[in-house]
């Protein structure tokens, strides 16, 4: 249970998904939040207007997953990095995940990295395809890693197997 | 003897939003700070902050800091006093202080209070041993000189601290071994918890730990389960080899300067201890001695930031100087409204009707 | 440990010094604590209590807690979590309460 361990159930989960359509109509963002508290950058940030819910700011952020086009700026600005952008449309098999990412190293593209799920088991070996960079200021980076589409809801966090010299 | 309008102690966030709100009025400032430099506990944040943008949220609380501080040094009606601890509040109106190994003396028209609040311990066996360090050491530590405390950490607490501090000690390349916390649930924000989760840390709530060991430092802990009247659970003993304990169970109101000033002060268990009753304009029953941030109650940096803007407005007020302060307080007034009127603020706001309630004994 | 490399912050240290804990060599950077430095080079201990002589460590490194008090320069009971370090300085555990230089 999520107040308990940190997972959210899967319930919890489904909830915030966006159907198999809107999913496979292309890139659209997940919000992982369940809690009710003071923050709403998620709402501030979103060009679209697709985040709704949020006059108060301790509301839970809905979003309207037709609006949302999956551009990944709530995601790279939510403080408890608690959005991810799937790609369902990326190949028949294949989803991408953009994942918020705020660890060193960060990894490279086309680099071999272990997934692990909202418990933070290993899932396996997946590719990264693109990292985007969060900039000086803001320096949360998205990861995109390409999963097998029944993934898609499962990995939410990577974990870099390369040995780093840390002085 | 030196005077000065209005004296702010402490550099933290309140201290700083303080200082900058009365300066803006007009009013000749006067900030002091322990440290040698400004920012409190906000040079030590890596993280975003949360609220909305008004409060800086999706700032890192580094970011924040440099930017109040970039506005303190740009007002040339601040004048800040680093590397100086006020030491007392006399009957005349007169602070004391030390600075540089000088004893100083200032007659300020008004005081903000703003001294924020210490770490709570925590009573266990071998609980004195070297490697059992506060959270703020490990942050300070950490993000302020860039030493790490060990290599595998047990955080006590699952609050918004114990969270944070797991966060940032893995972003240093410290492993988390877990986290416990004797409540049933996870304290601190969820999505805190499940960032920390997602990365193979496990937290476990209802556990406690029993005792450290070790010879010269600490080597291990040993932790047990809580049963529902939080007693250990005789059985469930488990030992933990960790080189580093950090105690993240709380903070207390560092109040010394409003008991020693005559403040009528109340117990309120939501705000961590001992706190001057206030007004809404976060006056105290001392005249002209105002009170923000966790100094008068613990909570989050961003209500902080905004208990900081009233108490300058509010004293800068008081002196006559400022245009629409009214409508200033107000705005803010509402601001702090907004932050608490969630769940997550119920507990503030339960301390702060106790704290008004009036009839009850106080000292 | 000294963190190199960090995905937030990045540690613009001050230039080398040298200084001395119980007689030994030990390099700090300037703008650092003295207890900071001494944590960097692994060492732990920095006092004992008065009565059982149990090791202490740093605890709030802030200058609150009294944990971390030790000699420096022939003067006893000083925070080394918030005296800066300085060129050459001599840092010593400290026995007992401690008392001034004559």
């Amino acid at each position: 249970m999520l107040v308990k361990t940190g997972i959210p159930t899967e319930e919890q989960v489904r909830q915030v998904s966006p159907s198999q359509e809107r999913l496979a109509a292309g890139p659209v963002a997940v919000i992982e939040c369940f809690q009710e508290i003071p923050c709403n950058p998620c709402w501030e940030a979103c060009a679209k207007g697709a985040i709704l819910g949020m006059d108060d700011m301790n509301n839970i952020p809905k979003l309207n997953f037709d609006k949302c086009n999956g551009c990944g700026t709530c995601a790279m600005k939510c403080p408890g990095l608690a959005i991810f952008i799937i790609d369902s449309s990326y190949s028949p098999t294949e989803a991408v995940v953009r994942l918020p990412y705020e660890f060193y190293p960060l990894p490279e593209a086309d680099e071999e990295v272990i997934g692990l799920n909202r418990a933070g088991e290993k899932l396996g070996k997946f590719k990264v395809i693109k990292v985007q960079k969060g900039g000086i200021h803001n320096k949360t980076a998205l990861i995109w890693v390409a999963v097998p589409n029944q993934l898609a809801f499962e990995l939410r966090n990577i974990q870099i197997e390369r040995v780093v010299n840390v002085g | 003897m030196r005077e000065t309008e209005v004296l702010v102690v402490g550099g933290g966030p309140a201290g700083m939003v303080a200082a900058i709100e009365a300066a803006e009025r007009g009013a000749k400032v006067v900030l002091t700070e322990r440290d040698d430099r400004l920012g409190g506990q906000l040079i030590k944040q890596t993280h975003k902050f949360f609220g909305s943008q008004k409060q800086y949220a999706g700032s890192r609380g580094i970011d924040i800091s440099k930017l109040l501080e970039g506005k303190l040094s740009n007002n040339s009606n601040i004048e800040i006093l680093t590397e100086t601890t006020v030491l007392g509040i006399y009957e005349d109106g007169v602070v004391t202080m030390e600075g540089a190994d000088k004893h100083l003396k200032l007659k300020p028209k008004r005081t903000i209070i703003a001294t924020g609040a210490s770490e709570k311990f925590l009573p266990f066996a071998n609980n004195d041993l070297p490697g059992i360090y506060g959270a703020g050491a490990v942050q300070t530590l950490m993000n302020v000189y860039g030493v790490t405390p060990g290599q595998r950490v047990l955080m006590v607490g699952a609050g918004n601290i114990g969270l944070i501090v797991s966060y940032q000690l893995m972003q240093s390349g410290v492993e988390v071994a877990a986290i416990i916390d004797a409540a049933p649930k996870i304290g601190g924000y969820l999505v805190h918890a499940s960032k920390i989760r997602r990365a193979g840390v496990p937290i476990l709530t209802s556990h406690t730990i029993l005792n450290a060991y070790g010879q010269e430092f600490v080597e291990g802990a040993i932790l047990a389960s809580l049963d529902d009247k939080w007693q250990p659970i005789a059985g469930t003993e488990k030992d933990l080899t960790v080189d580093v304990i950090c105690l993240a169970v709380g903070l207390s109101p560092l109040t010394e300067l409003c008991w020693q000033a005559g403040c009528e002060m109340k117990y309120i268990p939501e705000f961590g201890g001992y706190v001057p009753r206030k007004n809404e304009f976060l006056e105290t029953t001392v005249p002209g001695l105002y009170v923000c941030g966790d100094a008068g109650g613990v909570e989050e940096a961003s209500a902080a930031m905004v208990e900081g803007r009233v108490a300058g407005i509010a004293a800068a007020e008081s002196l006559g100087y400022g245009l629409n302060n009214v409508q200033a307080l107000k705005a803010a007034l509402k601001d702090l409204e907004e932050l608490r009127s969630g769940p997550a603020g119920e507990k503030i706001l339960k301390g702060l009707e106790k704290l008004l309630a009036k009839g009850e004994t106080a000292c | 440990m000294r963190i190199e490399n960090h995905p937030i912050l990045s540690f613009n240290r001050g230039k080398t010094l040298s200084f001395f804990f119980n007689g030994e060599e030990i390099k700090g950077y300037s703008g650092e604590t003295i207890a900071a430095a001494l944590h960097a080079a692994g060492i732990k201990v920095l006092s004992h209590s008065h009565e059982f002589h149990h090791p202490r460590g740093l605890f709030c490194a802030i200058g609150n807690c009294s944990s971390c008090l030790m000699v420096v320069d022939g003067q006893p009971n000083v925070r080394v979590c918030v005296e800066k370090l300085r060129e050459g300085m001599r840092v010593e555990t400290q026995k007992g309460k401690g008392c001034l230089a004559q």
